[in-house]
Parts: C-alpha cells; sequence; structure tokens
C-alpha cells in the first residue's frame, strides 16, 4: 500500500514537468505568434521612417498581394502537415488561369470559367496525389514533374495566347478579383472566409485530424484504419484548388492573363507557409500561419522596395527567409525534446 | 470455449519456413506468454492474428468459428487488438486523439459533423482512471514517458472492449518503474475479462503476470504449460534449445 502510493506521488510529480499548457501559454508557444510580433513591429518601423507605408493606398495593395499567397498558403500548409510538398501550385495557377480566360473569352458565362478554372487545378491535384499515395512516389518527385507538366499544358492550351476580353460576364469578373467591399480588397476577403474553414477543419474534422495523423506517424495512422491513401490525395486536390481560387481571383483583378501566370509562385507560398510555422517534416502546422506567413513575405518585400532596395535583390531575401525560417524551427524543436 | 485457437498455423516466406504447424488456445480472460529467441516466429505469429498477412496453411478460429483476415482492420472488427512494439501512436497528437484515431466521436450540427472533443477527452479520462494510470487526455505524446506511451496504447485497446489484446513486446524500451506500471495495466486487463497475449524476451514480466507460457523455437511450438508447472530456467532450456521440449 505505502509502497503504490509511494509510486502515485512520484508518477504526479514526474506529470508536472510535462503539463498541458493553458490557452494563452499555448498560442505565445507557437511560431505564428512570434511571427505575427516580428511583422507588427517590422510595421510599426516601416511607419515611422516612410510615410507612405501606412497610407491606406499601400496598405490596400499589401493586403492584397499577400491574400493571393495566403490563400494558396492555406493548401502548402495542408500538404506540408501530411510531410508532404506541393511545387506545381504556380504552374497550377497557370494552367487554371488559363482554363478561367480562354472559356470566357469564347463567351461562356462566369460560372462555366469558374468551374473551368477549379475544375483543372483540382484533376491536376488529384493526379499529383493519385501517383503520391497509390505508387508512393517522393512528393517532391511528383509535383516538380506537375510543375512541368501543368506550365506546358498552359502554354499548349492558350497557344501563347493573352486573353484579356472576359465575354459576357467581364465586368463582374474583373470587379470579384479587383474590386473592393466594405475598404478591404475581395481577395482578401476570400482569404479570411478560407482560413476560418481550414481553422475549422483543423480543429473539428476527422479530414483535419487525420492530416495530422498521417504527417505524425503515416504507418500508426495507417494501423489505426484511417484511409491514408484517400486522405492523400485530397490534400494534393485541396491544394490546387486554392492555387486555383487564387488564380480566378488574380485574373480578375490584373484583367488579362498569360501562360507565365504564378511562375515562381510556388517559391514564394512555400516561404509564407514555412515562416506560419509549417513543418517540412510533417505533422505540425497553422491555419492561421499561412496568413500571417504570407503577410510577413509581402510586407518584407514592400518595405525593401520602400527603402529603395534594387527589386533585383528580393529572390535572395525570400531565399534567406525560408532558410532561416527552417533553421529556427530546427533550433526550437531540439531545444524541446 | 476459447477466444482465440490457432490449428496448425504454417507460414512460410519463399524458401524460409517461418512457422510450421503451430497449435495455440487461448482462453476467456487468459493472459498467456509467448516467448521465444529472435527469428523464433513470434512476430510472424503476431502478425497472422493480427490480420497483417495470412497463414500459408493452418485455420484460425475466434469463438470456435473460422476466420480469414486480410487487413488488420478485420481482426480489430473481430474483437483482436493490438499494441505494437512501436506503439504506433502519432507522436503530434495528444492522447485523447490517439485513442480515438480512427474511431473519432462525432456530432452533427444541422448537416455538418464535428468532433466531439468532450466527449473523447472525458472518455479517455474514464479509461486512464480505470488502468489507474496518471496519463492525462490532453498531453501531447511526443512529451510522455514510456510508461505514459504505453498507457496510451493500451487505452487505445479498451475503446472497443476486445476479447484479446496482443503486445508485442511492451517492456523492451521502458525504464525498471514503467516496466510495473506495464505489468499492472495487463493485471487490469486480466481483472476486466480480457484475454491477453504477451510477447516477451523479459523472463521476470512473464513470470509475473502469465498463467500459461508457450514457447516457440525456430518456426515450432516446443512447450505450452501452465506457469506454475515450469521455471525460469526451464524456459530459457527451451528457448535455446538446450531442453528440446516440454
Amino acid at each position: 500500500m505505502t509502497e503504490s502510493a509511494e509510486r502515485r506521488t512520484a508518477d504526479v510529480s514526474d506529470v508536472t514537468g510535462q503539463q498541458s499548457e493553458g490557452g494563452l501559454q499555448r498560442i505565445v508557444n507557437t511560431q505564428p505568434f512570434w511571427v505575427l510580433v516580428a511583422l507588427i513591429i517590422i510595421c510599426i518601423f516601416m511607419g515611422t521612417i516612410s510615410d507612405t507605408f501606412l497610407s491606406e493606398r499601400n496598405l490596400f495593395t499589401t493586403t492584397r498581394n499577400f491574400a493571393f499567397m495566403a490563400i494558396v498558403a492555406l493548401g502548402m500548409t495542408t500538404v506540408i502537415v501530411t510531410g508532404g510538398i506541393d511545387l506545381s501550385v504556380g504552374s497550377v495557377m497557370g494552367l487554371s488561369g488559363i482554363m478561367a480566360g480562354i472559356t470566357l473569352a469564347a463567351g461562356y458565362p462566369l460560372w462555366f470559367g469558374l468551374g473551368a478554372c477549379l475544375l483543372s487545378a483540382m484533376a491536376a491535384g488529384a493526379v499529383n496525389g493519385f501517383i503520391i499515395a497509390y505508387f508512393r512516389m517522393s512528393p517532391f518527385v511528383v509535383t516538380l514533374g506537375m510543375l512541368a507538366i501543368a506550365r506546358s499544358l498552359a502554354l499548349v492550351v492558350s497557344n501563347n495566347r493573352m486573353f484579356y476580353e472576359f465575354g459576357p460576364d467581364q465586368p463582374l469578373f474583373l470587379a470579384i478579383g479587383g474590386g473592393r467591399t466594405f475598404g478591404l480588397a475581395n481577395p482578401v476577403w476570400a482569404l479570411i472566409v478560407l482560413t476560418l474553414i481550414f481553422m475549422w477543419l483543423y480543429r473539428y474534422s476527422t479530414w483535419g485530424r487525420y492530416v495530422f495523423a498521417i504527417g505524425g506517424n503515416y504507418e500508426a495512422a495507417k494501423l489505426s484504419g484511417v484511409p491514408v491513401e484517400r486522405v492523400i490525395v485530397s490534400v494534393y486536390v485541396v491544394s490546387s484548388l486554392m492555387a486555383g481560387i487564387a488564380s480566378f481571383l488574380m485574373v480578375g483583378w490584373l484583367g488579362s492573363v498569360t501562360n507565365a501566370l504564378g511562375q515562381t509562385y510556388e517559391l514564394q507560398v512555400i516561404a509564407a507557409t514555412v515562416i506560419g510555422g509549417a513543418n517540412l517534416m510533417g505533422g505540425s502546422g497553422y491555419a492561421i500561419g499561412a496568413p500571417i506567413g504570407a503577410a510577413l513575405v509581402e510586407v518584407i518585400r514592400n518595405s525593401l522596395l520602400l527603402a529603395g532596395v534594387d527589386p533585383y535583390w528580393q529572390g535572395t531575401f525570400l531565399g534567406g527567409f525560408i532558410i532561416l525560417a527552417v533553421l529556427l524551427e530546427r533550433i526550437r524543436g531540439r531545444r524541446s525534446e | 470455449m476459447a477466444v482465440l485457437e490457432l490449428r496448425r498455423i504454417s507460414k512460410s516466406f519463399g524458401a524460409i519456413r517461418a512457422l510450421e504447424a503451430v497449435d495455440l488456445t487461448i482462453g476467456g480472460g487468459e493472459v498467456i506468454g509467448l516467448m521465444g529467441d529472435n527469428g523464433a516466429g513470434k512476430s510472424t505469429l503476431v502478425k497472422i492474428i493480427a490480420g497483417n498477412f495470412p497463414p500459408t496453411s493452418g485455420a484460425m478460429l475466434i469463438d470456435g468459428a473460422e476466420v480469414h483476415f486480410s487487413k488488420p482492420i478485420e481482426a480489430r472488427r473481430r474483437g483482436i487488438e493490438i499494441v505494437y512494439q512501436d506503439l504506433a501512436l502519432c507522436d503530434n497528437l495528444t492522447a485523447a486523439a490517439n485513442v480515438f484515431l480512427g474511431r473519432e466521436v462525432k456530432r452533427w450540427f444541422g448537416p455538418i459533423r464535428y468532433l466531439d472533443h468532450k466527449s473523447m477527452y472525458d472518455r479517455t479520462a474514464e479509461i486512464f482512471s480505470e488502468l489507474k494510470s496518471e496519463t492525462r487526455p490532453r498531453d501531447v505524446v511526443r512529451r510522455m514517458s514510456g510508461g505514459q506511451r504505453q498507457a496510451v496504447a493500451i487505452a487505445r485497446t479498451r475503446l472497443s472492449d476486445p476479447k484479446l489484446v496482443l503486445m508485442d513486446e511492451p517492456t523492451a524500451a521502458i525504464s525498471v518503474r514503467q516496466v510495473a506500471e506495464v505489468l499492472d495495466l495487463i493485471r487490469r486487463l486480466k481483472e476486466t475479462g480480457h484475454a491477453v497475449v504477451l510477447i516477451s524476451h523479459r523472463m521476470p514480466d512473464v513470470f509475473a503476470v502469465c498463467e500459461r507460457v508457450a514457447v516457440l523455437r525456430r518456426g515450432r511450438k516446443v512447450a505450452d504449460k501452465p506457469i506454475t508447472d515450469s521455471s525460469p530456467e526451464e524456459v530459457t532450456a527451451l528457448i535455446t534449445g538446450a531442453l528440446h521440449e516440454a
């Protein structure tokens, strides 16, 4: 009796070191929180040294610019949580944007153009997901292949033409992507709604639970009866769908589309995702990290421009931030172990 | 009636005969130790019972009815739960999420189905208190001790109230104090009427909790007797082949 009582107390003291944190503590421990802090500091700093940075006009443009990136980053976060990667999002944007452009230019109504845009995107995602899930091929290789394929298909379909006349629904199409509602650009509203949906899915849906389980331990998820293959296919379809949605809005904003739409966009999106706290090893990530990470990438880009830094340097900063973000994650991971 | 009965189970991988005509009968609420050296066929036997792959020949009966499994999920549906050697847990999820993985409790809100976190936390807490484990449902598995991980893995098996729990080397990689915890968990399973097959290398564990011990050597069953009629020395001799049969 005394022995078991003693053991029980030993257990309790053991456990105190591993308490589950309270709500506030849990938020403070996440990467998106610290990135948000950094973001606010940069914004305050830029606001004091530049008159234009906090101008309504600049804020409007900046939020709209990162909205496209963040929408794609929501899908990318989901892929990365499963331990995968999707390099094809930029090319899928090109292909689906061309599909929207060519159907609208041919005089089809807006819903048809939207359907063509999203379905072509999802088809590319389904091919990615199917090969990755059922042939167990590396996501890196498969989506790298799709990066080339989707871009080439965009060229084939468009025959290297530019589309800028979008048929009978042109005003509506341009208003959806380029307009504003209650002072915010429409893509920002799309981002807000999609972020809330993803937050809900991650926390309250079986699908979200399975996405994290697969990233945590693929074999365990499979042994537990999780339909791992189907979930993986769905994750790549969702990633491409987000690319399609971003592309539809972007073409409406730009007012024209060429097959080069979204070229090298995957790099910015992956940067935003990783900075937003998604771990490239899989198993952890935050829906809210996508807009926060994208905002940081865009604000830094914008700040460099306002500071008069040659735009040729942007790639250097972007690449540097990806490496830095992964490095910080690595250091944090080592400390928590 | 026997919960599980194996009749002349054999398994070959190409030219290698992993199991040869193994018979094994497990009664309700019985705790049986399955011992043998590396390569004796223990893992192969567990994988057949668990439904990872079918035997080359022989029959498997649950409650007297013959069964054929091609996937682990089929074995689980028939009341066989497995605690894998590497525990098969998702480190990034909470204890409760692991316990309910693949069997989440959901609620309807109009047409929308969502995870019922509260009832999963509550049920997990209940199971842990039945197991007299201090593990907490909201803790993330990554930060748990080996004993707590065992408790999570065992709690998983309690969800469906299985007939038989197979435990593959549950004490292989944990500290002495945690071993005692795990053995307590096994006793708790027995008290609640669950049959347990304990696959282990560790003689003291088997003699502490099992009623019967079966020994495999080179794919054959060389002994199957009550623990009270045997001794660690005899079992060691059987495992190594110093003693041929008992």
